[in-house]
């Protein structure tokens, strides 16, 4: 079975295609760019395609679908109307998959399935990062501060510390809220 | 509050439904209206047909085939409101653009189509066809620009090729070279023009004074749950009525220009609402009057008329072949009876008839009403051909307008 993988984010693209290989489907191609991507596709003649629903060139791929004498024409799955669950599913991951007819449904499910999980696991990953940049960026900012209550009060590490907690305590913020405040002001005061 | 979901391309005709919600109609209504923002007509659909928005905004012929199953099983959608007339442009490469038009002003339609025809023979015959990019093979902007084509005696599917692009890919196509020309909503034009890559050389007002444009879908079933549909074509029907306020100018230009709508230039967008137009890098604007026409005139009204004349667009392109079934169905899509009974209570002006002879009107005229008073203003062709909806096999018999 040979499919193509059209998304614009390599890394999405690729944790998709490692799923895919893992499950022993290995005639993969991914398009990233959209330049040439008409006659690539035409090319390659794959019997599934599967489409982030966030592509900003899934109607050119539906036009070229539709109107290729070059290759057999893949139908959006959502034709299967019956597979309503199915179909929700992949919305809510946020893929799209083109089949062409004929292929057997059994041998469609498990492709699509497979997709819309990679798709779910690459979103965890993406929120998962984020958390661990913002937790990165709490921490320096809160460093930052209590590197200025220490130089401008001529305090230690624990005290300048125990300062921000009672600042934060008194006032109902979160610490690293307090130690925003703290840099933004140093900022704006400069040596004031 | 009722929470609806309301899907949107980033196009400037998508203002209604932002406005409902940014300028609190929707609210008033005791509608809790949020935005889906996507970058491609198939999402938008699937995302409607799947139940994953209630409404969207959508191209008029795309709700159309969607009902009749153009290469999908049909899925019955319901347009109770329009969200607008016209506000497209056709915008060619420069080396193209100075061989049919006066740069930087608008021009005869007829007299630059004329050129164009010389244009798109030598270009054939050196075997580089003129390539159009439009936004969707069901769209208005596609059978706008067929019409318009035909109408100056060249065939639009021998003489030039027209392909699909994405909007917000528009200009980089044009100024790749991927195609020669776009027809496609603001603010793209206008970007392309902002870059140099493009040259504005004609707006879809100027082939069809009154053209019916972006759409209110919704699915059928969905539609038919009338209280919460109400609400919103009110509070839709108030957005327009802000729309056309020249003191809000600014503030809807900044609400649409915003990152999570249309996330384009304030400036560009201001130009394209209050139809003031820069045709030509380096130019000044031009007013070009009802450049995009969301309000006025019953302008939200879905005359069924509107509808029959896409179908017949539809199969003079061969996308259909015109039956009297379909074409009943395709007229069916436009909802004139659910737009009136919302917006009754308002006591604004409605039109009595549901069809109308489409480019029969010169000069403004008054038309019944059942409620309040209603002049239309003129609705004519380039070509000056009208289009009456009870004579579909005529004018498809003499209009293949070749």
């Amino acid at each position: 079975m040979r499919i193509a993988i059209v998304d614009e984010s390599a890394a999405r693209a690729a944790v998709i295609e490692e799923g895919l290989r893992d499950a022993g489907l290995s005639d993969v191609t991914i398009f990233v760019d959209r330049h040439g991507i008409a006659a690539r596709l035409e090319e390659m003649s794959p019997d599934v395609v599967l489409i982030n629903l966030a592509n900003p060139h899934r109607d050119e791929l539906e036009e070229l679908f539709a109107l290729s004498r070059a290759m057999a024409r893949p139908v959006a799955m959502f034709v299967d109307q019956s597979d309503v669950a199915g179909i929700e599913a992949a919305i809510d991951a946020g893929v799209s998959a083109y089949v062409v007819d004929g292929l057997k449904k059994e041998r469609i499910r498990p492709v699509v399935e497979l997709a819309i999980r990679r798709f779910r696991a690459y979103s965890r990953l993406r929120t998962e990062l984020a958390e661990a940049r913002s937790a990165l960026a709490e921490r320096n900012t809160l460093d930052a501060a209590k590197l200025l209550l220490m130089k401008r009060r001529g305090i230690d590490e624990p005290a300048a510390y125990a300062a921000l907690r009672k600042a934060a305590m008194d006032s109902g913020r979160r610490i690293v809220d307090v130690a925003d405040a703290i840099v933004t002001a140093d900022r704006l005061m400069g040596d004031l | 509050m009722v929470p609806l979901r309301i899907g949107f391309m980033p196009l400037v005709d998508a203002a209604l439904p932002i406005l409902a919600r940014e300028l609190g109609f929707g609210e008033d209504e005791g509608l809790d209206l949020t935005l889906v923002r996507d970058l491609s007509w198939a999402t938008v659909n699937d995302r409607l047909l799947y139940g994953h928005s209630d409404a969207a905004h959508m191209l008029a012929p795309l709700a159309i085939a969607t009902t009749l199953g153009l290469g999908r099983p049909a899925t019955s959608i319901s347009v109770p409101f329009v969200l607008g007339l016209n506000g497209n442009a056709i915008t060619m490469r420069p080396g193209v653009a100075e061989r049919v038009t006066t740069a930087g002003r608008p021009g005869d339609v007829a007299a630059i189509g004329a050129a164009l025809r010389t244009v798109a023979a030598e270009a054939r015959a050196d075997g580089k066809p003129l390539r159009f990019g439009v936004v969707h093979r069901f769209s208005s902007h596609n059978y706008m620009l067929r019409y318009w084509l035909s109408g100056c005696g060249i065939d639009p599917d021998a003489d030039v090729e027209i392909v699909t692009v994405a909007p917000p890919f528009a200009a980089d196509a044009l100024a790749e070279g991927e195609v020669d020309g776009i027809c496609v909503g603001e603010p793209w034009n206008s970007v392309a023009v902002d870059r140099g890559v493009g040259v504005i050389v004609a707006v879809t007002s100027q082939i069809w004074l009154r053209g019916v444009e972006k759409v209110l879908a919704m699915r059928t079933s969905r539609m038919e749950d009338r209280a919460p549909t109400e609400k919103l074509l009110r509070a839709l029907y108030r957005a327009g009525l802000a729309f056309v306020d020249p003191e809000r100018l600014d503030t809807i230009a900044a609400i649409l220009s915003r990152a999570e709508y249309l996330d384009g230039p304030a400036r560009l967008i201001r130009g394209a609402i209050s139809d003031q137009i820069i045709f030509a890098k380096g130019h000044g604007a031009v007013h070009v009057p009802d450049f995009m026409f969301q309000h006025r005139e019953a302008a939200n009204f879905p005359w069924t008329s509107q509808a029959a004349w896409l179908y017949a667009q539809m199969a003079r392109a061969g996308h259909v072949t015109a039956n009297a079934a379909d074409y009943q169905v395709a007229q069916g899509v436009f909802r004139p009876d659910v737009y009136r009974a919302a917006l009754r209570p308002l006591g604004v002006p409605l039109p009595g008839a549901s069809s109308k002879l489409e480019g029969g009107i010169a000069d403004p005229l008054a038309v019944g009403t059942t409620q309040g008073r209603l002049i239309l203003g003129g609705d004519r062709f380039f070509d000056a051909r009208s289009f009456d909806p009870d004579q579909l096999d005529r004018y498809l018999s003499i209009g293949a307008g070749k």
